[in-house]
């Protein structure tokens, strides 16, 4: 037996064939089921490398995830599956496929389906008595392989890939299942209205299940009622896994939750006074997990008694460089939290809010958390949050500012400017602030700088495009209906880039969107790409009417 | 605003639930249009009025605290209901508690 061998991690801990390892459209799946429909499908999968595993039912995906680890697969994990970040995540990983239970999945790259189902009811019997006939044996992984990689969740910019060894992974749920109480010998059936796809999730929901020999549950479930039936249908001891977005809904709904014996929470921060609610009404403890993507679970606390935070076993933190790093138990590098962090004590600390874009306008330094926290506190403010705008001209001397949306109903842009001004740093101050009724929030509550940013992008203000109303060229572009020809709108365009004669380009491409009378007033919206060309379109009121791309020569 | 064409007019008692749900919408979901002018026949998820999961939460909240009715997923139904403001309004017409 080699040493990494020796070492190697079981795929899930379940010791006995007959074992729960799922709880699935009302019934028990055996650890044996789970893994004969592992093996099954890693005989199928294709050669490539790379699986964004985009299953929805929880069942299928710890199958595939499962099925990847036997081949050697590594599962992609990004925050989101928006059409820009499954295209970058195609640039990361040329080889990526899709993994999906979906027909109608929508995600552009190349899609491989799990077998369908039979008809429930249907499981097929006859396969079980096969099964029986091949020995058990639960695979086992080289703790060094890399299982998934990670993506930081894009509220702080851009996403970075993080790898994550089987052993790390392991490591990290089999420490938390023990102190969580989930390997005291009961079967517990973990609920969760979190998706698998994102970190918290899928070590919540799926890893940890698999690793300390409890049951997982397929369905995710969305209404009030849909996570009361499914925890009512969950056999007991049941351990309950949301987000505080979904945990306000079920407690506001008026329905009578059935009792579990934990709630997990995590995401974004939780409100102490809901904390107690929701204690109240599941007649249970709540834990709050704090982690990143970075780092994984590494600490909790008991939120409705308690705002410090006890770090797991083995990890520590320490105060380097202006930031938080942690570092031990399943953290073996120094990893940096993107959060204002008090250390209390050798195993706890405090929260404060989320310093991942400490700001720096023109050599005064602030952050958001901070900004954003000045900003709620204002009488009359609902949410709000305040982000970076990137300086527009890639290689000019524009520093980059603030802007800020907010939620403020009652109060108009005046009241909110003056009490803003008693509260930050004039260079801090929003430009612009932009009210609206709602934040761009996520489905799990937090709000990723790009959509902010999306927020007021097109509210930059436009190039005005002066075409003459006495044009000679509308006498005959059509005679009694005239129409501002293409050339004369490009003309018109490269006027106003001022790119006329003076710096020589060339025109790439063009296209002509829509018919432009004389007279209607138009606007040129440009963005320098890295490549040096400059992207631009044509917009007439809310219309479209032309798009291209110049390159200088 | 005018059903589309394709849609059967709906009875006066229903266009009088349909502007009273989207009274509620607006005001539950803080959106920017007024409760006249949601297009009876737009989806609302999604494009439309552009409503996404949580405030679909918002509105399954809505709807069970002031006409009793509890949303479900596995609702066969359920695709349809938020097709348009005028299919939830039929739904909630026909399963409405209070």
């Amino acid at each position: 037996m080699t040493a990494a061998a020796a070492h190697a991690l079981p795929i899930f801990t379940h010791g006995d064939a007959t074992a729960r390892i799922a709880h699935r459209r009302g019934a028990a799946v055996s650890a044996r089921e789970f893994l004969a429909d592992a093996r099954e499908l890693a005989a199928r999968l294709p050669a490539s490398r790379h699986v964004l595993n985009a299953c929805v039912d929880r069942y299928r995906f710890a199958v595939g995830f499962a099925a990847c680890l036997m081949t050697g697969k590594i599962s992609l994990l990004p925050s989101t599956h928006t059409p820009e970040t499954i295209r970058r995540l195609g640039e990361y990983a040329p080889d990526a496929f899709c993994l999906t239970d979906d027909r109608g999945c929508e995600i552009a790259l190349d899609k491989f389906l799990c077998r369908e189902d039979p008809a429930p009811g249907a499981r097929s019997r006859p396969r079980r008595n096969d099964e029986a006939a091949i020995p058990w044996q639960v695979p086992v992984i080289d703790p060094a392989q890399v299982a998934a990689i990670v993506f930081t969740s894009g509220s702080t910019g851009m996403p970075l890939p993080y790898p994550k060894t089987w052993g790390k992974l392991v490591r990290c749920v089999r420490d938390r299942a023990e102190l969580l109480g989930l390997l005291d010998g009961r079967a517990h059936t973990l609920i969760g209205t979190v998706p698998p796809q994102h970190m918290f999730g899928f070590e919540s929901t799926v890893l940890i299940a698999l690793q300390s020999a409890n049951a997982l549950t397929a369905e995710r479930p969305f209404y009030p009622a849909d996570v009361c039936a499914a925890l009512a249908a969950a056999p007991q001891p049941r351990v309950f896994v949301s987000t505080p977005v979904h945990l306000r809904a079920l407690i506001t709904s008026g329905l009578a939750m059935p009792p579990v014996e934990l709630l997990i929470c995590a995401t974004a921060p939780l409100d102490a006074q809901l904390a107690r609610e929701a204690e109240r009404q599941f007649d249970c403890t709540l834990l709050e997990i704090y982690g990143s993507t970075e780092t994984g679970q590494i600490a909790r606390r008991r939120t409705a008694h308690s705002a410090l935070f006890s770090l797991w076993p083995g990890v520590r933190l320490h105060a380097g460089g202006g930031q938080t790093v942690a570092q031990g138990g399943h953290v073996e590098q120094p990893t940096a939290l993107g959060d204002i962090i008090e250390i209390t004590g050798e195993d706890t600390f405090l929260l404060h809010g989320r310093s991942a874009d400490l700001v720096n306008v023109a050599g005064k330094r602030s952050s958001l958390s901070f900004l954003n926290h000045e900003l709620n506190a204002i009488d009359g403010v609902l949410d709000g949050a305040f982000f970076v705008r990137e300086p527009h001209d890639a290689g000019g001397t524009d520093v980059a500012r603030l802007a800020a949306v907010v939620v403020a109903p009652t109060l108009d842009a005046q009241t909110l400017v003056l009490a803003l001004r008693r509260r930050v740093d004039p260079v801090f101050m929003p430009r612009p602030l932009l009210f609206v009724d709602r934040l761009p929030r996520n489905a799990t509550g937090k709000l990723p700088q790009e959509s902010l940013r999306a927020l007021v992008e097109p509210a930059e203000p436009l190039l005005p495009i002066a075409i003459d109303p006495a044009h000679p060229a509308f006498a005959g572009h059509f005679p009694g209906m005239p129409i501002v020809p293409g050339v004369v709108l490009l003309d018109a365009a490269l006027h106003a880039l001022a790119l006329d004669g003076t710096s020589p380009c060339e025109i790439v491409s063009a296209k002509f969107l829509g018919v432009v009378r004389p007279g209607e007033e138009i606007g040129l919206k440009r963005q320098l790409l890295a490549s040096g060309s400059i992207q631009f379109d044509l917009l007439c009121g809310e219309r479209c009417i032309a798009t291209g791309l110049l390159r200088a020569r | 605003m005018t059903a589309a064409p394709m849609n059967e007019p709906a009875p006066l008692a229903d266009l009088a639930l349909e502007r009273e749900i989207a009274g509620l919408l607006v005001q539950a979901l803080n959106l920017e249009v007024a409760a006249a002018d949601i297009d009876p026949n737009a989806p609302l998820y999604g494009e439309g009025l552009g409503l996404d999961s949580i405030d679909i939460l918002e509105v399954a909240l809505v709807v069970s605290k002031h006409y009793g009715i509890q949303l479900r997923a596995d609702n066969e139904e359920n695709h349809q209901i938020f097709r348009s403001l005028r299919h939830l309004a039929e739904y909630i017409a026909g399963q409405r508690t209070k």
